[in-house]
């Protein structure tokens, strides 16, 4: 075997040594360095992000079940930076609350397993190696969920979570079994090749579109995400909306462009109900969360819609488009998530009603909450329109005009309900009640200036468009 | 391959099994009865997989070794489900759906 091959794996295999080291750290490291533990693997993990921007060849290994390219390498590399400001803003409360119950780096190993599942999902080349990342990519999560053993409202949330992926995954297996009645094989290259639209291979697609739905939380399987979202630990959530949603985007998009393309009928007319649902519940309901964490995660939901609108163009607009919404929900996300962190270690408050006046009393903070949900929302200067408006062309450009004005009417009410926190921040006069001045810690401040830059870079600094244009350019091939 | 049996009858059962798992997760009222059901829909899965191989592509092993694959992720999947309930259990002392679910909106 040629040994030189397995570099393709870099990220896996420095991901795995990463996971190996902190595991023998913990075992010899007394009670007090648990908090030095913590801070070595970011910084161990800060180098691992940056050796990952190294240029990597493309190329396939073990008979084609992994599979890797430049698109890849960009999105894994995409996904190390929110993981990377994710340890940063949950460094804190991790010294915080969890040092104390004599574990630290538990939380750490299992984020980076998780991680690993990513890795291993996105660069799938069969169905054999997209099942045990997709579940190595979801069981961590769900201990994380349920991290908090002392909460009661985080073990529910575990429940919740482990069970109905569970039921989802099976699903999905369910619906894989049955694509592989009719086309004899596991392979992605070897699929494409076989399946035609027959009865049998509609239904099983119809089943495993469940399994990827859950992941990233579109309408009909929408129901666990507020409630998990709330109970969880907030790194959790975070991690959720952002990374886990990030990841499953990207490789529903890679089944769906060239595995499932000759089913492109079928599923155009799925896409086509899934996108109007998910637009049109994500974002009526979150018109009445009170709750930052529920209010995010329907903002997260409707989201999701607004990327599978990118589906419906089934070429290098549409794949371009798609990874640039998802690098910038990824920052605009954990801008938001951050500054609800930030507030719920300091005081404990989580309500929207709290918020009341924060700008009197905490301007940076709620400067950089007010970036980031005008991201998400799309105002013209910042990263997010700039994502909406590809995404509306990629459609457009289809000709699914009516998709369009439905994103277009969405949007609007979506700003209703982010401006709705700005008015509170900015607008409300604060009282005794509201959230006091505080300082943040150093680590916590550079995660969130972090996710502002790439808020303002990405949508500012068009060279990017271009490159990530560039790269996925060749990806329709693969 | 079994004599006298074809693979309509097989993959009948396994469909029903899997339905029976899918209406079992919806209907029950126990937590611990919820994981039995999906331990229903996976096993039908595997079946599926080693049914399909073994009738249509007898060539090739990859059905089956997907079902191998399917049985350790559901050993995984129940191990950790357990932790989590039995965790959930020491905080509420019940079991049952009606005295957990407390996060609605």
């Amino acid at each position: 075997m040629d040994w030189n091959s397995l570099l393709l794996m870099r990220y896996e295999l420095g991901l795995l040594v990463l996971i190996l080291l902190l595991v023998i750290f913990e075992i010899f490291s007394g009670k007090k360095q648990k908090g030095g533990l913590i801070n070595l693997s970011i910084i161990l993990f800060a180098i691992f992000t940056a050796i990952g921007f190294i240029p990597l060849e493309e190329g396939s290994i073990f008979g084609g079940m992994f599979r890797t390219n430049d698109m890849l390498h960009f999105f894994k590399g995409t996904l190390n930076v929110g993981v990377l400001i994710l340890l940063l803003q949950s460094a804190d409360w991790l010294k915080d609350k969890v040092v104390d119950q004599n574990k630290s780096s538990e939380f750490i190993v299992l984020l980076f397993s998780s991680l690993l599942g990513m890795y291993f999902m996105i660069s799938a080349g069969d169905f054999l190696m997209f099942y045990i990342g997709l579940e190595l990519a979801t069981l961590p999560v769900a201990a994380l969920v349920a991290y908090d053993t002392m909460k009661r409202d985080s073990a529910e949330a575990g429940v919740k979570y482990i069970l109905s992926s569970a039921l989802a995954s099976g699903t999905a297996i369910f619906g894989i079994s049955l694509l592989y009645a009719t086309t004899g094989t596991i392979y992605f290259d070897a699929f494409a090749d076989v399946i035609s639209i027959s009865n049998l291979s509609v239904l099983g697609f119809v089943f495993f579109i469940s399994g990827l739905g859950f992941k990233i939380s579109l309408v009909p399987f929408h129901f666990w995400t507020a409630d998990v979202y709330e109970g969880a630990p907030i790194p959790v959530a975070s991690y959720l909306s952002v990374i886990s949603k990030g990841a499953a985007v990207i490789i529903l998009m890679i089944i769906m462009f060239t595995v499932m393309k000759p089913l492109m009928p079928v599923w155009n007319k799925i896409f086509y109900i899934l996108i109007i649902s998910t637009m049109a519940i994500g974002n009526l309901f979150a018109l009445r969360q009170k709750n930052m964490k529920r209010f995010l995660a329907f903002s997260s939901i409707a989201q999701a819609g607004f990327i599978l609108l990118g589906f419906m163009s089934v070429d290098t607009l549409g794949v371009t488009t798609i990874i640039y919404f998802v690098a910038i929900y990824i920052f605009s996300n954990l801008g938001a998530f951050g500054v609800v962190q930030a507030i719920s270690n300091a005081t404990g408050k989580e309500s929207m009603n709290d918020y009341k006046g924060l700008y009197r009393t905490n301007p940076k903070l709620s400067l950089i909450m007010m970036l980031a949900l005008f991201s998400l929302a799309g105002i013209p200067p910042l990263a997010g329109f700039f994502g909406k408006f590809f995404l509306y062309a990629a459609a457009a450009s289809k000709g699914y005009y009516f998709l369009v004005f439905i994103g277009v009417v969405m949007a609007t009410i979506s700003l209703y309900y982010y401006l709705l926190v700005v008015k509170e921040m900015f607008l409300t006069k604060n009282d005794e009640t509201s959230i006091p001045y505080f300082e943040s810690r150093p680590l916590m401040k550079i995660g969130l200036i972090i996710a502002s830059i790439g808020i303002l870079v990405v949508g500012l600094y068009s060279p990017l468009y271009d490159y990530i244009y560039n790269i996925s350019s060749s990806f329709l091939n693969l | 391959m079994i004599e006298g049996i074809s693979i309509y009858e097989i993959l009948t059962l396994s469909t029903v099994v899997f339905f029976i798992g899918v209406y079992g997760f919806f209907t029950r009222e126990n937590l611990i009865t919820i994981l039995m059901s999906i331990e229903l829909i996976l096993n039908a899965s595997a079946l599926n997989f080693v049914v399909i191989n073994t009738y249509l592509y007898p060539d090739f092993l990859q059905g089956t070794v997907f079902s191998i694959f399917i049985i350790a992720m559901a050993a995984a999947e129940t191990a950790l489900a357990i932790a989590i309930i039995i965790n959930l259990y020491k905080l509420v002392n019940s079991v049952e759906v009606k005295d957990t679910d407390t996060l609605k909106y």
